[in-house]
């Protein structure tokens, strides 16, 4: 009996510390500025276009690491557990590192599903999205589409859009302001579409050769003409046979360009570079890829600027 | 007429009984006249349509005359771009347009299922172990996972451990993600969280097996093949709030107390507890510790007066250089396991570790290295010790080719040297599995 006691005792003491702990620990103040995450520097340049000073935004990828393999590291939840609003690419860039992390920060305001999830996905052009079967024989394909589709500045102004119309729908009364900032980011996004589209006008159709299939909406929007991969399938590493394949068609092809993610290694396109005379340019595929692109527009400069220089080398 | 009708009927009057008779011609004339009654019917309903679909041929062929005879008009101007972008009108986070349908029309029908997802775990042995044998060949485990999100409120996991004795649920719980004052709970059965290892699925594990403070000290034995603390029970965890961006985490957990040969429960009050407390944080972008310290308190198989205690400490250390992350990573990791265990004429003491180190060669290599030191729970003067080489390929991420050189110094003066190898093979989707 008096162990029984004992037990009850334990249980209770133990179950009265838990419960202290946690009504110590009563959540945050709502903070004025909206907290909006986004899973990447990209999404996070968009919502900043669009919020201005009345929200805070934050992003868990940085522009120069892959985002199909991003640790869910703990420090991601403090992220997570204050945000108002969450905003991922989709279709399944993030499915091995994002999900877990949904469920496990505590915050029911971005579960999936709730007014604080927005995917923004829903607003752009999506290519690639499979007609026919698709399996894993395919590599790490997405069965929804090419995921990569920011490189677009017409999704660009899409995904602003939809953000502006998130944001005005979850603080009304700034709505005005989130309209005057879309227009204005719309507005300059024109006008360096028009500098883009000058700057690479002599180039268009040019052949290219591309790491990853990270590109297919900025080949689309700026004329480039993608005729092969390094990765034989997506996210399978090249075979020597590949390769030696790659490089007949590139010297067949006259290929003079292999665009290169900043996250992947070196040795493999600079060996392909060497043996089908090209260049290798290390493109970025994300906001923040490197220290000076720290907007939208920066990175579509970089990029442009690039790609502008290494085909007036090549010609 | 009488032997037809039964006897109660055979008193009625002759003209009741011609009434029937004349019903029953006229149902039986009815009957047989039926079929042409509703073949001129058939026939009739085919003709209205015939005549009704050739209304309509004559009809579209006067439209195709008229369309033709029309001069060609101008392209249709092209569309401006779009200024605004419609709402989603679905469910969010659903991309909008027609989703592809792979599967046929009854695709549509299946978009409630769960994701669905088999693990293969293929496991050889070669050389000599009298101890704690492994079979030579063996699919020691097909992991089956289902995966959704159950409502606004909650998501739903399972993952059914089918072995060749037969299936388990490994871990079957609701996850109850839109609660209150940042908490999270779950009920089901469930890996406890004691440590890190033990809240591993086998293919997660860094190595072929489990280290050898799991099977002395957190229950199962030398013989099983999967060990650990894993029971039905409910868990409540809570981010605590600490300075300086350091990630805290308490987690408290109640079960039934009945968890391999570590927890034995004789009656329903005889529940066991655990609790952890972790945190964590980042040195740099590349580099992160996280510290933790577990308690687990239970009843034995001694009997329901005799409790176990289990006290763990565990530390990792990881390094993962984002830029090069898919070729390079290094990640430390020790866990440090006390145990009391009441038994009737003495409390044995037990304690057990493991240090293990794994290094990322390239984006398809990994080496690594294991030591294990540990007492028995159920007699501290015997202790078991081994070390392990680990060699890893990956053909992709879904598939897996391990090869594990362990050399283990048992506590019956018996040394094992043995080659495991292991082949690991994902089918379907596979959620991921927490930090």
């Amino acid at each position: 009996m008096t162990q029984r006691c004992n037990r009850f005792r334990f249980l209770l003491s133990l179950s009265a510390v838990v419960l202290v702990l946690l009504a110590v620990c009563t959540p945050a103040q709502a903070a004025a500025k909206l907290i909006v995450v986004t899973t990447t520097q990209d999404l996070a340049a968009l919502a900043q276009e669009i919020g201005g000073d009345r929200i805070a935004v934050d992003a868990i990828a940085r522009g120069y690491q892959d985002p199909h393999f991003v640790e869910a590291k703990p420090s991601f939840l403090l992220k997570l557990r204050k945000a108002d609003l969450l905003i991922v690419v989709g279709l399944q860039l993030e499915i091995s590192w994002l999900p877990p992390l949904i469920t496990q920060c505590g915050n029911p305001r971005i579960q999936i599903g709730a007014p604080g999830y927005l995917d923004a996905s829903q607003f752009a052009e999506i290519l690639e999205i499979p007609t026919a079967p698709v399996t894993r024989a395919m590599g790490d394909v997405h069965p929804f589409g090419n995921p990569h589709y920011w490189l677009d500045p017409e999704n660009g102004r899409r995904i602003a859009r939809g953000i502006q119309m998130k944001l005005a729908q979850m603080k009304p009364e700034d709505a005005a302001y989130f309209e005057m900032r879309f227009q204005s980011f719309s507005k300059r996004l024109q006008e360096a579409e028009r500098r883009w589209d000058e700057q690479l006008k002599t180039f268009q159709g040019r052949k290219v050769v591309t790491y990853h299939r990270s590109w297919p909406n900025l080949a689309k929007r700026f004329g480039l003409n993608v005729i092969g991969y390094v990765e034989p399938r997506a996210g399978i590493p090249p075979s020597p046979g590949h390769l030696v394949e790659l490089i007949q068609l590139m010297q067949r092809e006259n290929v003079k360009i292999i665009l290169v993610e900043p996250y992947f290694d070196l040795k493999t396109p600079n060996s392909v570079a060497r043996e089908s005379g090209a260049q290798v340019l290390v493109l970025l595929p994300s906001v923040g890829g490197e220290k000076e692109v720290t907007d939208y527009f920066l990175l579509f400069d970089y990029d442009i600027a690039l790609l502008q220089g290494a085909f007036t080398r090549v010609q | 007429m009488s032997g037809i009708f039964p006897e109660s009927l055979a008193c009625v009057s002759d003209s009741l009984r011609q009434v029937i008779w004349r019903g029953g011609c006229a149902l039986l004339c009815s009957l047989l006249l039926m079929p042409g009654v509703l073949c001129a019917q058939t026939q009739d309903d085919t003709q209205e349509r015939l005549k009704a679909l050739e209304e309509r041929v004559r009809a579209l062929e006067a439209e195709l005359r008229a369309l033709k005879a029309a001069p060609p008009s101008a392209p249709a101007p092209a569309p401006a771009p779009p200024t605004t972008v419609q709402a989603p009108t679905g469910a969010p986070g659903v991309p909008a347009g027609q989703l592809p349908v792979y599967g046929g029309a009854s695709a549509l029908a299946k978009v409630f299922n769960p994701d669905m997802g088999v693990i293969g775990n293929f496991i050889g042995a070669t050389g000599r172990n009298r101890i704690s044998p492994f079979p030579a060949l063996s699919l020691q485990e097909s992991e089956v996972s289902l995966q959704a999100i159950v409502d606004p409120y909650a998501r739903g996991d399972f993952f059914l451990a089918i072995g060749e004795e037969g299936i388990e649920v490994e871990e079957g719980y609701v996850t109850f993600t839109a609660l209150p004052a940042g908490l999270l709970a779950k009920v089901g059965r469930m890996r406890a969280a004691f440590g890190r290892v033990n809240s591993f699925h086998n293919h997660t594990l860094p190595w072929v097996d489990r280290p050898l403070v799991a099977f002395n000290l957190l229950g199962g034995s030398l013989e099983e093949a999967d060990v650990g603390i894993k029971d039905a029970g409910v868990s409540v965890s809570r981010i605590l709030p600490s300075p300086g961006g350091i990630f805290l985490q308490a987690t408290g957990e109640v079960y039934r107390g009945g968890s391999g040969s570590l927890f034995r429960a004789s009656q329903r009050s005889d529940v066991s507890v655990v609790g952890r407390l972790r945190g964590y944080g980042d040195f740099t972008e590349s580099t992160n510790l996280e510290l933790g310290g577990s308690y687990a308190r239970g009843h034995n198989d001694t009997g329901s007066s005799f409790i176990t205690q289990v006290y763990g400490l565990d530390a990792t250390l990881r390094w993962k250089p984002l830029r090069r992350a898919i070729y390079h990573s290094f990640a430390f990791r020790t866990e440090l396991v006390w145990s009391s265990r009441e038994e009737l004429t003495s409390t044995p003491r037990a304690f057990g570790f493991f240090s293990s180190a794994e290094y990322r060669l390239g984006r398809r290599w990994f080496v690594g290295g294991r030591y294990d030191w540990s007492e028995r729970a159920r007699n501290a003067a015997q202790h078991d010790s081994g070390a392990s080489l680990v060699l890893t390929y990956w053909p992709s991420e879904f598939n897996q080719i391990r090869g594990q050189l362990r050399r283990t110094r048992y506590a019956e003066a018996q040394i094992a040297n043995e080659l495991l190898f292991q082949f690991l093979f994902t089918l379907g989707t596979h959620g991921a599995h927490p930090f």
